[in-house]
């Protein structure tokens, strides 16, 4: 598994009170599968991610993330795991303007110690894959906003993460990019030993789950399998 | 991640520029404006300069600075010379008067008279003829500057007259000598003839220049000369700090440059410090994106401070050097200007000063970037 929440909740401080947001959430993100979680504005969806890659703690409850309880790590564990083991894909691609695709994709393995001359090769590869190799030398601005997400999928993906978050990846993109970036994503980022989550509320997206969890006020209501009868009815 | 701090801050050039600006002008304004303040001050003590071979300057209690004279009787000089420790001692005047050439032209003189025997006090700065010269009937020695105030427009020559008090006064060398605060021409000439030019009275002689014996220390020469003599007697460096002091107590000079260098200081912190402030802001996410990558505080921090020192670094040293060529340009431009120039001392101060800006711009950024949630990067 590599997601496992389980009893989580999370209270956040609100004038005199507190606000719990999340209700005890029980939710697993299998290996080699892609997940979404959809839901409407407001629900919760981000603070689980949040919590999932180690961004937020939990009120109360566990949550094993790889493997690992990233709930009980100190920050600098937490930090030190993100750069080993999770991927991040963003709604507003999150790109540094002033580096080119191929720098962008390699800040990863920079991180983490390596060389930007070696890191810079080895992301050519990635984004060579998902058919960005053109576009190596390019900076963000001369970029579209597909191909900027695409810079930010092999930003993901090169450091072969064990997990990928995504946060509305296609939110930003029209209908052909976002099923264009999915599939790239599916393609590129699904693995075994790998899995994938995706944030979103794009219905256009939700055929390229293998499973969809649907959260309203906190709670996981529904989590369905592929494949889907009726797509409408998860929305 | 030091390749990708710099890249990140060499793409903002609007940026990048402006903050180099801020830190450039500052460096100019406060190293120019401390650097013609020390200069100043230094022109107040530039007779004690000029007489460097003299360890202690022996004068009446009541002086406080070189411009303020309690003339002596010469019998003094005989009290001086007989305490234990002196090696010589010879008699300085000090004043004013006014000389006149042929050619009309009047002007105010800072005459030095120096011991007719040893013609110690004397510049050992000369460009033209020698100090020796100074022994002959009615010679004396003009600094340049002085000459070119005397005779406009004329190469600096041997051999020019003008009259002092109605006395004639030969030129017998031309001297460099330091410049005066004022800026009156500086007329060496022997301790007689400097009682001829201003007409002779019972007590005349200014100071008395002692040096001591080989392994006598000098601030305690100092203080026998004073208990036995009743004069003031000063070390050259404290009569110099004693005459700045003066200067700088008495005087409005170190408020209106107190006041320019704090401007710099405050105006450059104020466009550095708002200017980082915005560039680390407007890079907020890009930071917040790191750190949800896996990049620790230490590393970003280490990012935006060494962002801060190059563009202080650069700022600083394109300041400094404007400031540099300033003087050279400036003393090349008018002898007037001679003897102001940017001191080391001035150079490192403002680093430290733009150390400190860069510090204090940086200060309030890098907070924003420590407290930065990571899940910033997920707010659309």
């Amino acid at each position: 598994m590599a997601v496992r929440c389980r009893g989580i909740t999370k209270s956040f401080p609100a004038g005199a009170g507190v606000v719990e947001v999340l209700h005890g959430i029980d939710f697993d993100v299998p290996a080699g599968e892609l997940t979404m979680l959809v839901g409407p504005s407001g629900c919760g969806k981000t603070t689980l991610i949040s919590i999932i890659a180690g961004f937020l703690g939990t009120t109360t409850g566990e949550v094993e993330t790889c493997g690992r309880p990233i709930t009980r790590m100190s920050d600098g564990e937490k930090v030190a795991f993100r750069r080993s083991n999770i991927g991040f894909i963003f709604q507003q691609y999150n790109l540094l303007p002033a580096l080119n695709a191929a720098e962008n994709a390699a800040v990863p393995l920079v991180a983490a110690g390596m060389p930007m001359v070696r890191a810079a090769g080895a992301a050519a590869g990635v984004l060579e894959r998902i058919g960005m190799g053109a576009h190596l030398d390019k900076l963000p601005n001369q970029l579209s906003g597909g191909q900027q997400q695409r810079v930010a999928i092999a930003r993901a993906l090169v450091h072969a993460p064990r997990l990928i978050v995504c946060d509305e990846p296609t939110a930003a993109l029209d209908a052909e990019s976002g099923r264009s970036v999915l599939e790239i994503l599916k393609d590129a980022a699904l693995a075994p030993d790998r899995a994938v989550i995706i944030v979103t509320h794009d219905s256009r997206i939700y055929c390229f789950a293998d499973r969809i969890a649907a959260m309203e006020d906190g709670r996981i209501r529904t989590v369905r399998t592929a494949p889907f009868a009726h797509l409408s009815e998860v929305a | 991640m030091n390749g990708i701090a710099l890249k990140i801050l060499l793409g903002d050039r609007a940026k990048y520029i402006g903050l180099i600006f801020g830190i450039a002008f500052s460096t100019m304004l406060m190293s120019n404006q401390i650097s013609i303040f020390t200069g100043l001050m230094l022109r107040t003590a530039h007779q004690i300069l000029d007489a460097r071979e003299a360890d202690i300057w022996v004068m009446d209690p009541r002086v406080e600075y070189v411009d303020e004279i309690e003339p002596m009787t010469d019998t003094q000089l005989g009290r001086v010379r007989g305490v234990e420790g002196v090696d010589w001692a010879v008699p300085f005047f000090k004043g004013l008067t006014v000389a006149h050439t042929r050619d009309g032209i009047l002007q105010q003189v800072i005459l030095l008279g120096v011991d007719d025997a040893t013609l110690t006090g004397v510049t050992p700065r000369l460009v033209l003829g020698s100090v020796e010269n100074l022994k002959l009937p009615d010679a004396m020695i003009i600094d340049r500057a002085g000459f070119q105030f005397m005779w406009p427009g004329e190469e600096p020559g041997l051999g020019k007259e003008m009259e002092l008090n109605d006395h004639r006064a030969v030129i017998v060398g031309i001297s460099d000598a330091s410049a005066p605060f004022t800026t009156y021409p500086v007329v060496y000439t022997k301790y007689s003839s400097a009682r001829d030019y201003v007409g002779r009275m019972r007590k005349q002689m200014s100071f008395v220049l002692v040096h001591g014996r080989s392994g006598v220390d000098t601030h305690v020469l100092a203080q026998r000369i004073n208990a036995e003599t009743g004069l003031k007697a000063l070390t050259w460096r404290d009569f110099m700090l004693a005459t700045i002091g003066y200067y700088v107590r008495r005087t409005g000079i170190p408020v209106n440059f107190g006041i320019t260098v704090a401007l710099g200081f405050i105006v450059g912190a104020a466009v550095v410090g708002q200017t980082f402030y915005i560039f680390v802001i407007e890079n907020l996410r890009q930071f917040g994106a790191l750190k949800a990558m896996g990049v620790a505080n230490g590393t970003i921090l280490r990012m935006v401070l060494l962002q801060a020192m190059v563009v202080a670094g650069i700022g600083y040293a394109i300041g400094i050097g404007l400031c540099a060529a300033f003087f050279e340009i400036t003393s090349r431009a008018s002898s007037n200007l001679r003897g102001f120039e940017l001191p080391w001392q001035v150079a490192a101060g403002t680093a430290c000063a733009v150390l400190v800006i860069i510090v204090v711009a940086s200060l309030a950024s890098l907070r924003k970037v420590m407290v930065v949630d990571p899940a910033i990067v997920f707010r659309g």
